[in-house]
C-alpha cells in the first residue's frame, strides 16, 4: 500500500513535469498549428544554462529566474529567426525546420557540455518533507513549482490585457489586427513563454533523470501523448492530460509492465488516442479542411 | 533529364545511365576496401531514401520513423542469419516483405492522420524503437543491448575477369545489383498507375476520391512498399556492417535519413543518390572536427534547404538545367 | 469648407492574380456618412479591406493627411481606423466584455476606456446582459452589435462597417442603423458604410458611391443618387 501512494505521489510530481511540457505545446499549437518538435531540446538547452549558472557559483534560485528570463528571450528568438520564414510553408518544409531545429539544439549541447551525464542539483532537501514516507522533497518541492508555474499562467491568460490579445491572437488572427494587436509579436511571445514554461520543466526533472544532451526525448514523447490525451488545442486538457500520464506512466511501470518499455507505453497511448479519439478529452474534433 | 514523374519530358537519359554502371564496375578495383565499404553503404541509404521518396514526396505524408523500419529490415536479416542459418541473400526478399506488411499495417490506422499528426506518431515509433529491442524478455531473439554478430559472407568466386573478389567488393556488387532492382522496381512503380495515384491523393485527396481512386489503400500501400525499401536498406547494412545492435537505431537515425532526402530532393531518384553520398560522408569529414559537429551541420543544412532550396539538390539542378538548356516546344 | 478624412486615388487591389478594384478614386468627408453601394461581387468588401491593408494594394490612400498604403493594418488601426468586417469577426471564444476588452486594447486612457465601455452597454444593453456570455453563442443581431461596439471602443475617427444589415431581422437593423446615426451625430465618428441594403443605407447616409465590377459609376449626394433613374431600377426596385 505505501509503495502504491508512493507511486501515485511520484506520478503526480512527473506529471506536474509534463503537465508543463504538454501546456507550452497547445500554447505553440494554438497559435500556430505547428507541433514543436524541438521542445524537449529547449528544455535541456535551457537547463544547461541553469547548470551553466549555477556551476559558476550563482545561487540555486537567482539560478532559476535567470534561466527562465533566458530561455524566454531564446524562444521569442528562435520564433523570430528560424520560424517565421517558414510560417506559412507547406507542412513537410515546417516540420524539417523543427526537427533542424531540434537537431542543432542537441548537438550545440552536446558540443559545448559533452556527453557525460552531469548531476543537477535538487533545490529541495534530502530528508522527506515533515517525515512522511510516501513522498521526497523534490517530489513535494516539484508538484509546488509546478502548481506555482500553472497558477501563474493562468492567472495571465485570463486576467491580464496582454494574455488576453495573446489568446485572441492564437484564435483569430484577422480580428486580431483589426484591433490593433500585433500578432506577429504574439506569436513570438507564445514562443517565449513556452521556451520559459519548458525550462522550468527541464530544471525540475533534471535532478532525477541528470542532465545530458538527450535526457528530454522520452520526457517530450511523454508530453506529445499528454497534450494529445487532453486534447491538443486545449490547455486545461494538457495540464489534465499531464497528470493523467504521470500517474498512468508509473502505475504500469511499477505493477504491469515494468520499467524497461515505458517509451513503448507512450507510443502505444499516442497511437491510441490519434486512431479512437483524435481530439483528445477536451479538444475540438478536427475538421479535415476541403 | 531526371527520373522526376513531374517533369513533362520523361526521356531516360541512357548515355549516362550506362556510363554511370561502368564506372560502378570498376570502382571496387581501384580503391581500397574500406572504401569499397562506404560505396555499399551509400547505395543502401540510396535505396532507403527511394523509400523515403515513396511515401513523402510522391503520397504527401510524413514520416519522422522509417529508421524503425531499416531497424526491422536489418534485424531479420540478422536474426535469420544468426539463429536459423539462412543464407544472407535469401534474407534480402524476407526482409522486404516483413517490412511491407509491417508498413502497410502501420499506415492502416496512420492513414487517418494528416501533417503534424502522422510526423507525431512516426516521431514516438522511433523515439521508443531502442527501448524495444533491448528489451530483456525479447533478448533471446534481438540479443538485447550487445545486439547481435554477423558472419561476413565470403564471395562466391575467387575472381572475376581476373580480378581479385574479396568480401567487400563481392558484397559491393551483390549491394549493386539490388540497389539496380530496387531502382527500376520504385521508377516503374511511381511512373505508372500507383504513382499517378499517389499524386493525386497528395494534391488533391477529395478529388481523388471522388474518381474512384482507393484513397485509404493506396495511402497504406504507399506507407507499405516505402517502408519495404527501407526495410530493404537495413537488411543490406545489417550484412555490409555485420552487426546490429539498439543504439545503431535512435530517431537519430530517422532524423539522418530524412536530412538525406532533404539535401538529395523529394521527388526524384537521382536524388536518392545525393542524398545517399551526403549522409554517408559527412559524418566521417564533420567528425573529425568533434563528435557533435555532424549533426551541428545536418542541423543547420536542414533548416538552410526548407528556406533556400527546397527541392533538394536535384530540383536546384532541375531548375538550373532548365535555366540554361534553349526552351524545346 | 469640411476637409477630408479619407482619400483614395488610383486603388488597384485583389486576390492573388485576380485583381478586383480597377483603379478607385474616392473622398471621405470628415463627419460624414457615406455608403458605397453595388452588386454581389463588385468588389465593396474588397474595398473595405484594401483600405485597412488586409490585401495587396496599389495606390494611394490618405488617412487625416498621412499616407496609409504602406501601412501594416494593426499600425492603420492604431491611427483611427475600426473596422467591423462581414462575418462580424467576433473572438468567438471569448466572453462578450473580453470582446469589447479587446476593442480598447490599443488605448492607454484607462478611465475613458472604462466610461466608453458603459456607453457601449447603454447603446446595446442586450450586450450587457449577456457580458459573461461567450460571444458565439450570441444571436446573429447580438454578434453584429458586439462587433460594432468593439470597433467603437477603439475611439475610432472612422469606422468602416461591411453589411451591417446581413442576415438580420428588420427591427434589429433598424435598431442598429439608428445607433450609427447617434454615434456619427454625437460621437462625430466618420462612418463608410458598405451595403446590399441599398433604401436604407441611402436614407442614413449624406454621400454614396456605386460600384460596379471593380469601377465606381456614380457618386455624389445620397439625396440625389435616390432619384437617379438607373439606381432606382436597380438597387431600389422601383
Amino acid at each position: 500500500m505505501e509503495t502504491f501512494i508512493h507511486q501515485i505521489v511520484a506520478g503526480i510530481a512527473t506529471g506536474g513535469v509534463y503537465a508543463s511540457l504538454a501546456l507550452a505545446l497547445v500554447m505553440i499549437y494554438q497559435s500556430t498549428h505547428h507541433i514543436n518538435f524541438a521542445q524537449g531540446e529547449i528544455a535541456m538547452f535551457a537547463t544547461y544554462m541553469a547548470w551553466t549558472l549555477i556551476n559558476a557559483g550563482v545561487s540555486y534560485w537567482l539560478a532559476f529566474v535567470c534561466t527562465i528570463l533566458l530561455s524566454f528571450s531564446l524562444g521569442v528568438l528562435i520564433q523570430r529567426i528560424i520560424i517565421r520564414p517558414v510560417e506559412n510553408a507547406p507542412v513537410l518544409n515546417i516540420v524539417v525546420v523543427f526537427i533542424g531545429l531540434l537537431v542543432i539544439l542537441n548537438s550545440i549541447a552536446g558540443w559545448i557540455f559533452t556527453y557525460t551525464i552531469k548531476a543537477f542539483p535538487s533545490p529541495f532537501p534530502k530528508e522527506p518533507p515533515f517525515g512522511l514516507y510516501f513522498i521526497s522533497s523534490h517530489e513535494l518541492g516539484s508538484i509546488g513549482v509546478t502548481m506555482v508555474l500553472l497558477l501563474l499562467l493562468y492567472s495571465f491568460f485570463k486576467f491580464t490585457p496582454l494574455g488576453l490579445a495573446m489568446r485572441a491572437a492564437a484564435q483569430n488572427p484577422d480580428s486580431s489586427r483589426l484591433v490593433g494587436i500585433r500578432v506577429g509579436w504574439m506569436l513570438a511571445l507564445g514562443w517565449g513563454l513556452a521556451a520559459a514554461i519548458g525550462s522550468v520543466a527541464g530544471m525540475m526533472i533534471a535532478p532525477v533523470v541528470f542532465l545530458e544532451p538527450n535526457m528530454m526525448s522520452g520526457i517530450l514523447l511523454y508530453a506529445f501523448a499528454a497534450a494529445l490525451v487532453g486534447g491538443i488545442d486545449s490547455p486545461g486538457g494538457a495540464v489534465l492530460g499531464g497528470f493523467i500520464v504521470g500517474i498512468l506512466e508509473n502505475i504500469l511501470g511499477a505493477y504491469v509492465i515494468g520499467t524497461e518499455l515505458k517509451l513503448s507505453v507512450a507510443l502505444v497511448l499516442i497511437i491510441v488516442v490519434l486512431t479512437i479519439k483524435p481530439a483528445g478529452l477536451f479538444g475540438k474534433v478536427i475538421v479535415s479542411r476541403v | 533529364m531526371s527520373f522526376n514523374l513531374l517533369s513533362s519530358e520523361n526521356s531516360i537519359p541512357w548515355i549516362r545511365i550506362v556510363l554511370g554502371l561502368i564506372l560502378a564496375c570498376i570502382l571496387p578495383f581501384f580503391i581500397s576496401n574500406y572504401s569499397v565499404f562506404q560505396a555499399s553503404m551509400v547505395l543502401s541509404y540510396a535505396i532507403a531514401l527511394v523509400g523515403m521518396n515513396i511515401l513523402i514526396g510522391y503520397s504527401g505524408q510524413i514520416s519522422l520513423g522509417h529508421g524503425a523500419f531499416m531497424a526491422i529490415g536489418a534485424y531479420t536479416s540478422a536474426i535469420l542469419m544468426d539463429k536459423m542459418n539462412i543464407p544472407y541473400w535469401m534474407t534480402i526478399p524476407v526482409a522486404a516483405f516483413i517490412c511491407f506488411v509491417v508498413g502497410f499495417l502501420f499506415g492502416l490506422p496512420a492513414l487517418r492522420l494528416e501533417g503534424h499528426y502522422l510526423a507525431l506518431a512516426t516521431f514516438a515509433l522511433a523515439v521508443a524503437l531502442p527501448q524495444l529491442l533491448k528489451f530483456k524478455h525479447l533478448e533471446f531473439l534481438t540479443g538485447g543491448v550487445q545486439g547481435i554478430v554477423i558472419m561476413k559472407p565470403d564471395p562466391p568466386w575467387e575472381t572475376l575477369f581476373g580480378l581479385r573478389l574479396n568480401s567487400d567488393r563481392w558484397l559491393y556488387f551483390f549491394t549493386l545489383a539490388i540497389t539496380l532492382v530496387m531502382f527500376i522496381v520504385g521508377w516503374n512503380l511511381m511512373r505508372g498507375r500507383v504513382g499517378r495515384a499517389l499524386i493525386a491523393i497528395r494534391d488533391q485527396p477529395i478529388a481523388a476520391a471522388s474518381m474512384g481512386i482507393n484513397t485509404p489503400m493506396y495511402k497504406s500501400l504507399a506507407f507499405g512498399v516505402s517502408a519495404m525499401f527501407t526495410g530493404v536498406a537495413g537488411a543490406l547494412s545489417a550484412i555490409l556492417v555485420a552487426f546490429v545492435a539498439p543504439d545503431s537505431f535512435t530517431v537519430f537515425l530517422s532524423i539522418t535519413l530524412l536530412v538525406g532526402m532533404v539535401i538529395g530532393g523529394v521527388t526524384s531518384l537521382p536524388g536518392a543518390l545525393y542524398g545517399a553520398l551526403f549522409i554517408q560522408f559527412i559524418p566521417n569529414i564533420a567528425d573529425q572536427i568533434s563528435k557533435a559537429a555532424p549533426w551541428a551541420i545536418y542541423g543547420s543544412m536542414l533548416i538552410l534547404f526548407m528556406y533556400t532550396m527546397p527541392t533538394g539538390i536535384a530540383g536546384a539542378l532541375r531548375l538550373l538545367g532548365e535555366k540554361f538548356r534553349p526552351t524545346r516546344s | 469648407m469640411s476637409r477630408m478624412l479619407l482619400e483614395v486615388k488610383d486603388l488597384f487591389a485583389g486576390y492573388g492574380a485576380t485583381e478586383v478594384l480597377h483603379g478607385l478614386s474616392m473622398q471621405i468627408e470628415e463627419g460624414s456618412i457615406t455608403t458605397l453601394l453595388g452588386a454581389n461581387g463588385a468588389g465593396k468588401t474588397t474595398t473595405l479591406r484594401a483600405l485597412c491593408k488586409m490585401i495587396k494594394v496599389r495606390g494611394r490612400i490618405m488617412f487625416d493627411g498621412q499616407a496609409i498604403e504602406g501601412k501594416a493594418t494593426e499600425d492603420i488601426v492604431r491611427l483611427g481606423v475600426a473596422h467591423v468586417p462581414d462575418g462580424r469577426g467576433t473572438f468567438g471564444s471569448l466572453s462578450a466584455e473580453e470582446n469589447l476588452k479587446l476593442g480598447s486594447y490599443t488605448r492607454k486612457d484607462k478611465h475613458e476606456v472604462a466610461l466608453d465601455q458603459e456607453k457601449m452597454y447603454s447603446y446595446f444593453p442586450r450586450l450587457k446582459d449577456r457580458r459573461n456570455q461567450q460571444a458565439g453563442t450570441l444571436s446573429g443581431g447580438e454578434q453584429q452589435m458586439l462587433a460594432i461596439a468593439r470597433a467603437l471602443m477603439l475611439r475610432p475617427r472612422l469606422l468602416l462597417l461591411d453589411e451591417p444589415s446581413f442576415g438580420l431581422a428588420p427591427l434589429i437593423v433598424r435598431e442598429i442603423f439608428d445607433i450609427m446615426q447617434t454615434i456619427n451625430r454625437t460621437d462625430k465618428v466618420t462612418i463608410l458604410l458598405v451595403e446590399q441594403n441599398a433604401a436604407m443605407a441611402l436614407d442614413l447616409a449624406n454621400y454614396a458611391y456605386l460600384l460596379e465590377t471593380g469601377k465606381l459609376v456614380l457618386s455624389g449626394l445620397s439625396k440625389d443618387l435616390k432619384q437617379d433613374e438607373a439606381v432606382r431600377r436597380s438597387y431600389l426596385g422601383h
